[in-house]
Parts: C-alpha cells; sequence; structure tokens
C-alpha cells in the first residue's frame, strides 16, 4: 500500500545528489513503495535542501534489514569516535 | 472511424485557481465521447501513469491526469516532486477535490465531451477517486485497491488520513472496486464494510477481489504485477466505462 507515516527531521551537513553536492537542511525518513528498487517497499531516505528545489535530494531506496544494518553502523560508529572528536553545531537530540 | 490520438502535457485550473501541469491524452476522432480523471498515486505523476492515461484515449476517451504535486516542486522530475509533497506532509483531502474538479470541468469543456466523466485511481490514487466521486458531481468511480477509506492508518508518525466512513452516502455515481484478495491495506475485511455501508446507503456499486493477487496488482513495473488480476480488471474497468460513460 502507499504509507502515509513519514517521519521528517532538521538535518545538517551536506550531501551529494544528482546535481552535485549541497547544504543538507533535512531529511524524511518512511517505509513506502520504492521508484527504483525491485521490492515493494522500502526503507527510504531523502536529504533534502527545500530552500534549493525539489531536485536537491539525495534519496535512497533500502532493504529494511539492510536499512536496520546500516542504522546501527552509523551508531557503532559514532559511539568508536576518540573524545573530543565528536564536534557538532547542534544541540544533541535538537 | 479513426484510431488516432495525441497526448502531450498541458496546463488546467485547480483548486483555489492555481495553475496545474496535468497530462492530456485524447482521441482525434471527433466523436463525443466521456472523459477519465485519472489519479497518479503517491509515488507520483510518472511514466506508468501516463502511460495508464493513454490506455483510456486508445479506448475513445478524453483521459487527464492531473499532477497533484505541481505547487511543491514545479518542474521537478516525478520521483523528486513526490519527495517534497510527502516532506511537506502530503496532499490534502479539499486540494485534491478542487484539482480534480477542475480536471473534471476541463474534460467537460472539450467540444468532443459528452459532458460524462470517471475517476479512476490506485492505491492512494483510489481512495483520493472515491473521495471525489463523493465530493463532486461524476458519471463514475473506479477504486483500485484503495487502502484507508474506512480504516486509519495505525498511530505514530505523519500525516492523519481521516476516514470516509461518513462520506459513504454523498457517492455521486456508480462505483467500481477492484481489490486484491492477499491485500492487507485495505483487507478483504475492510473492503467487506465498504460494501455493506454501500448497500445501507443503496448506492450502486460492483466489487471484484481477485485470488492470488494483493496491493498494486495492475503495476506492470512492480513485482506485485498480476498478469492474470490485472487483464481481468481491464476488462471490468471497460465494461463499467461502456455503461456509464457512453452518450445516451
Amino acid at each position: 500500500m502507499c504509507t502515509y507515516q513519514t517521519t521528517t527531521l532538521e538535518m545538517a551537513g551536506s550531501g551529494k545528489g544528482a546535481q552535485g553536492w549541497f547544504a543538507v537542511t533535512g531529511a524524511s525518513v518512511y517505509f513506502d513503495h520504492p521508484v527504483h528498487a525491485n521490492a515493494e517497499h522500502t526503507l527510504n531516505i531523502d536529504l533534502i535542501n527545500p530552500s534549493r528545489g525539489a531536485g536537491a535530494r539525495v534519496a535512497m531506496e533500502l532493504d529494511p534489514v539492510a536499512a536496520r544494518a546500516l542504522a546501527e553502523a552509523i551508531l557503532e560508529t559514532l559511539e568508536a569516535v576518540p573524545p573530543g572528536l565528536l564536534v557538532s553545531a547542534r544541540p544533541a537530540g535538537g | 472511424m479513426s484510431d488516432a490520438m495525441r497526448a502531450e502535457t498541458v496546463q488546467i485550473t485547480g483548486h483555489g485557481g492555481d495553475a496545474l501541469e496535468a497530462y492530456l491524452a485524447q482521441p482525434l476522432d471527433a466523436a463525443p465521447t466521456g472523459g477519465v480523471v485519472v489519479i497518479h498515486h503517491m509515488p507520483g505523476y510518472d511514466e506508468a501513469t501516463k502511460e495508464i492515461t493513454r490506455r483510456f484515449a486508445a479506448h475513445g476517451y478524453l483521459a487527464i491526469c492531473p499532477n497533484l504535486y505541481t505547487r511543491e516542486a514545479p518542474g521537478a522530475s516525478p520521483d523528486d516532486a513526490a519527495a517534497a509533497a510527502r516532506a511537506g506532509g502530503g496532499v490534502p483531502d479539499e486540494r485534491l477535490v478542487g484539482d480534480v474538479g477542475g480536471a473534471v470541468a476541463y474534460l467537460r469543456s472539450f467540444g468532443s465531451s459528452n459532458g460524462k466523466v470517471a475517476t479512476i485511481g490506485y492505491c492512494s490514487g483510489g481512495r483520493q477517486s472515491f473521495l471525489a466521486a463523493c465530493s463532486l458531481d461524476l458519471d463514475a468511480a473506479v477504486d483500485c485497491y484503495g487502502a484507508f477509506v474506512l480504516a486509519s492508518p495505525p498511530e505514530g508518525l505523519g500525516r492523519t488520513v481521516v476516514s470516509l466512513a461518513d462520506r459513504v452516502v454523498d457517492l455521486s455515481c456508480p462505483l467500481l472496486g477492484l481489490f486484491g484478495a492477499e491485500d492487507q491495506y485495505p483487507d478483504p475485511a475492510e473492503v467487506g464494510e465498504l460494501e455493506r455501508l454501500l448497500t445501507e446507503a443503496g448506492k450502486e456499486f460492483e466489487f471484484h477481489t481477485y485470488e492470488g493477487a494483493g496491493h498494486a496488482f495492475f503495476a506492470t513495473d512492480r513485482p506485485s504485477y498480476r498478469p492474470e488480476a490485472a487483464n481481468e480488471g481491464w476488462q471490468r474497468i471497460w465494461e463499467f466505462f461502456g455503461n456509464h460513460l457512453a452518450r445516451r
């Protein structure tokens, strides 16, 4: 089915899309029909910057098991960063 | 009688007087004919939906698919536009009705129109086709596996999709519903409940549920494609439109 559930959050950093690198200001995470992946539903992530138009988007369509592995890898990587290196311009959870 | 047709991008007027991009397919034979508004699914105004729009013209109908994401992402690729619309909360029901109403009026303005117009939608478009038929003066409507016509999505993330149970009494035209027996959204129980409400309200409807088919069985570009169910379903659509869109 087309799902309607979408998580949107603010984001900071850069992404490389079809138009090249751009500053990423937001993200959407949702489980829904993919456009390209050969599956009925995938875990989809869009890194976007709406002020630069809809084309400023890094799009991912991931198998749900692979998506979970990616999420865990992200957290493990952050946990393993040496003290003092993990610097963010944004407060945690912000 | 000629089988020549033309398909092209046009501009129509939608909700709030807004300009909308739309894909029009029309038979060039000037004989009076009915019209079909094709409501695209959440992934957007894409190649597969344009193919469906052309199919209706090949069968002798005026057909148009409004780009429901024109406002969010003018000129964007269909998948980028769908993502932008999703990030912004999706298409509100009131706006959808206004946009479909604009498409209906556009088709009825053709010299070759016999005044009769139907809507057809797939998946989220199926729910929207039903909503349009409960909100506008139409001659027929087709709901292909529309999820959340009655039920609501699970609690949690993202926007709320309103149940249309109390709109059944407003259905303005005969309704054709095509569903897969293995579909979970909508599942056979929800389809059965919709049938009950339609019967109670004295509405004219015809539902078909196909064994061995789940959600999106018409989608030729997805693993869900089921040729047997899709071929049967198209036959039901041609018969239904033949009965309700022909000039009398």
